[in-house]
């Protein structure tokens, strides 16, 4: 008697809120809804306590924050500018972004499509391993066995194409913002590859087997009816190895000699990331020295924010786009 | 009967397209390393670098102008895709071989159980000796407690965003905890310094680190446990809510119980993640050369940062350690991949149907 009402009273959907009736169900609901809260405030937070650190370092800082070519923050008078680091940053993800993403795509098109059935789940498997691997390690190897192996292709580089300006470089170690991109790209692989690759594999089967009935070659039919479907998703996944790329510290604090100069030569030393000079430099840094790396500190948060940002919309857009075909 | 028979002569005069023999892929490999090599010796190139690509550029080369000859020139262009791809494949492959390669060679020099069970408390960085003991309890420590602090959010956000979140809030966590996904570990260090230790005025200490390893384990474990929640089928849930079980319980006892498998994994694999960052470490736990079992007093080291600080050393002594703890933070981490992977495989939830 006493179930027949209690049992009727909530509509079949509850609104989220008002279905917590019973004191268990309140307290989960509340602490569920907490720890999502919770979630929003570190954002916030990260924003808030950065932005204040910035403020106060910027305020003491004589130079221009955007444009001076200079890290002195405990100097007196203070002088410290981001231009070397956005430059550098920028371009060594631009020479990972530029290498990887091609390779990326194949091995993912190598994978899904290419490879002998038996050898692609394991082949899937590895990529997976691999893209555990902690970038400390990139670092470490990059530093001790690329950087000597990489003299050689430079001095080839620069036989050829050192009347570039670009691609000079004068001997010595292979510490350039090159390296730092090249070992980048190797670390992006991983990443770029599984995304692609599962996007690769929701390609409709159907459209594939249309395209094999019409006699298209298997190039004609990953042309056709896999990459357009796959675009969106390779773009995303680049994105999102533009955003790792850009944050990256140990690999390239490890490969990279910095200088604050912006260097024509991509293959000479010099230059510096904003994740890798807020780590060498955070051991000798002063108070004020600690709050000018959190101002550069904030300026990667919000690049990579808006990079990230931009690959989930997109991705995003496509989840509707795929629904609506489904 | 009236046939429309083809009449046009097919070019070599059958049905079937001219086609290169099965063994022809093969066989242009081997002749292309086979001119590689050669060209490498005969032009003295010291690279073997150099010697690959020679090759691999002769073998797409060749490829498609044997094909345009033979088979035409759309199976020419679907030959070099091809050869393309599989070559990107072996570009990929070389440099991910060495780094795993490298790092097994370089690292069982020094690595022996006195490796395993001392600090560098003491040692010259000049000198072999020393040890990763300090950095194994530092990684131990520091780890789980981010997986403490980590964990719980991260599920229960999971939980509220697929059982109940279905307004703006759920929305915005969603939103969040994928940008959360991308920031970069050097960020969440810089957080948590600006916040714990410039505003707070606490130390260098483990639980600063672990701090900032949580903030980057939470958004991988929520992403991973909503993944779950939402393979386990809904006819579960209602048979138990249509049975009277308030909906706490039906998500403790019925819920989680199915999905224990994936969001096991799932943890698992966020734990490796956060195992190997060093970023965070470098900026609040300043690192140690003895052994601080204290995580909340004091600076400590761990696996990572403790290869960082090796490499920094700069002498032989040191790459040999630097190597040696690469070895076992990879060994760590793999391990750590296969058996959560393990575990999802035995425990997947059963969506039949």
């Amino acid at each position: 008697m006493d179930i027949a009402p209690t049992a009727s009273v909530p509509p079949p959907k509850a609104p989220p809120g008002n279905s917590a009736t019973r004191p268990g169900d309140r307290i989960f609901l509340g602490l569920s809804k907490g720890s999502g809260i919770t979630l929003l405030v570190i954002m916030a937070a990260i924003a808030v306590f950065l932005t204040w650190r910035a403020v106060v370092a910027i305020a003491h800082n004589e130079g221009n924050f955007l444009t001076t070519f200079e890290w002195n923050p405990n100097a007196n008078p203070p002088v410290f500018g981001i231009a070397v680091l956005a430059y550098g940053t920028i371009v060594s993800s631009i020479i990972a972004m530029v290498l990887a993403v091609p390779v990326a795509v194949g091995i993912a098109l190598f994978i899904s499509h290419y490879a002998p059935r038996r050898l692609a789940a394991p082949l899937g498997y590895v990529v997976d391993l691999l893209a555990a691997v902690p970038s400390i390690i990139y670092g470490l190897w990059g530093a001790l066995f690329l950087v000597p192996h990489l003299t050689g292709l430079y001095q080839w580089l620069d036989d050829y194409l050192g009347w570039t300006g670009v691609f000079a470089y004068d001997g010595g170690a292979a510490r350039s913002l090159f390296t730092a991109g090249i070992l980048l790209a190797i670390m992006i692989l991983p990443i770029v590859t599984n995304v692609s690759r599962e996007v690769f594999k929701q390609s409709p089967k159907m459209h594939e087997e249309a395209a094999l009935a019409l006699g298209a070659t298997r190039w004609e039919v990953v042309r056709m009816a896999v990459l357009p479907f796959g675009r969106s998703g390779v773009i995303s996944a680049s994105m999102l190895g533009l955003g790792r790329a850009l944050g990256e510290t140990m690999a390239v604090a490890t490969v990279l000699s910095p200088s604050f100069l912006i260097n024509v030569s991509l293959l000479n030393p010099g230059g510096g990331t904003f994740a890798q000079n807020i780590a060498a430099g955070f051991k000798e840094a002063g108070d004020l020295g600690r709050d000018a790396l959190i101002a550069s500190g904030l300026v990667l948060f919000v690049i990579t924010l808006l990079v990230n940002g931009a690959a989930r919309l997109i991705i995003a857009r496509r989840k509707e786009y795929s629904g609506a075909n489904a | 009967m009236e046939k429309p028979v083809i009449t046009t002569p097919l070019p070599g005069g059958t049905l079937k397209q001219p086609r290169l023999p099965r063994w022809a892929p093969a066989g242009l490999a081997v002749l292309s390393a086979a001119v590689g090599v050669g060209i490498g010796l005969a032009a003295d190139l010291a690279s073997r670098v150099q010697w690959g690509l020679i090759a691999a550029l002769f073998y797409i080369v060749a490829t498609h102008v044997l094909a345009t000859v033979v088979e035409g020139k759309r199976q020419a262009k679907d030959r070099l895709v091809t050869s393309l791809v599989w070559v990107s494949f072996l570009v990929a492959v070389i440099p991910l071989a060495s780094l795993i390669w490298e790092t097994i060679v370089r690292g069982v020099k020094v690595l022996d159980v006195y490796f395993l069970t001392h600090s560098m408390n003491g040692v010259i960085t000049l000198q072999p000796g020393g040890g990763i003991y300090h950095a194994i309890i530092g990684t131990v420590e520091q780890v789980g407690l981010a997986t403490l602090i980590a964990a719980p959010i991260g599920l229960l956000t999971a939980i509220y965003l697929v059982e109940y979140g279905t307004g703006r809030l759920a929305k915005a966590v969603t939103f969040f905890v994928d940008v959360m996904t991308g920031i970069p570990s050097i960020v969440a260090g810089l957080f948590i310094l600006s916040f714990w230790i410039i505003v707070l005025d606490f130390g260098y200490s483990g639980f600063a680190g672990a701090m900032a390893l949580a903030i980057l384990m939470m958004p991988i474990v929520v992403r991973s446990t909503e993944e779950m929640l939402k393979l386990v089928p809904n006819e579960l849930r209602e048979a138990s809510l249509a049975l009277g079980v308030p909906k706490w319980r039906t998500i403790l006892k019925v819920v989680l119980p199915t999905a224990i498998g994936g969001i096991t994994t799932g943890v698992m694999l966020a734990v490796a993640r956060i195992a190997g960052e060093s970023a965070p470490i470098l900026l609040l736990v300043f690192g140690s050369q003895a052994i601080n079992g204290n995580p909340f007093e004091g600076a400590q080291s761990s696996l990572p940062y403790y290869i960082y600080e090796q490499w920094a050393n700069g002498n032989e002594a040191s790459y040999d350690r630097a190597w040696a703890a690469a070895l076992v933070l990879i060994a760590f981490v793999m391990i750590l991949n296969l058996v959560a992977r393990g575990i999802a495989r035995w425990k997947a939830p059963k969506t039949g149907r």
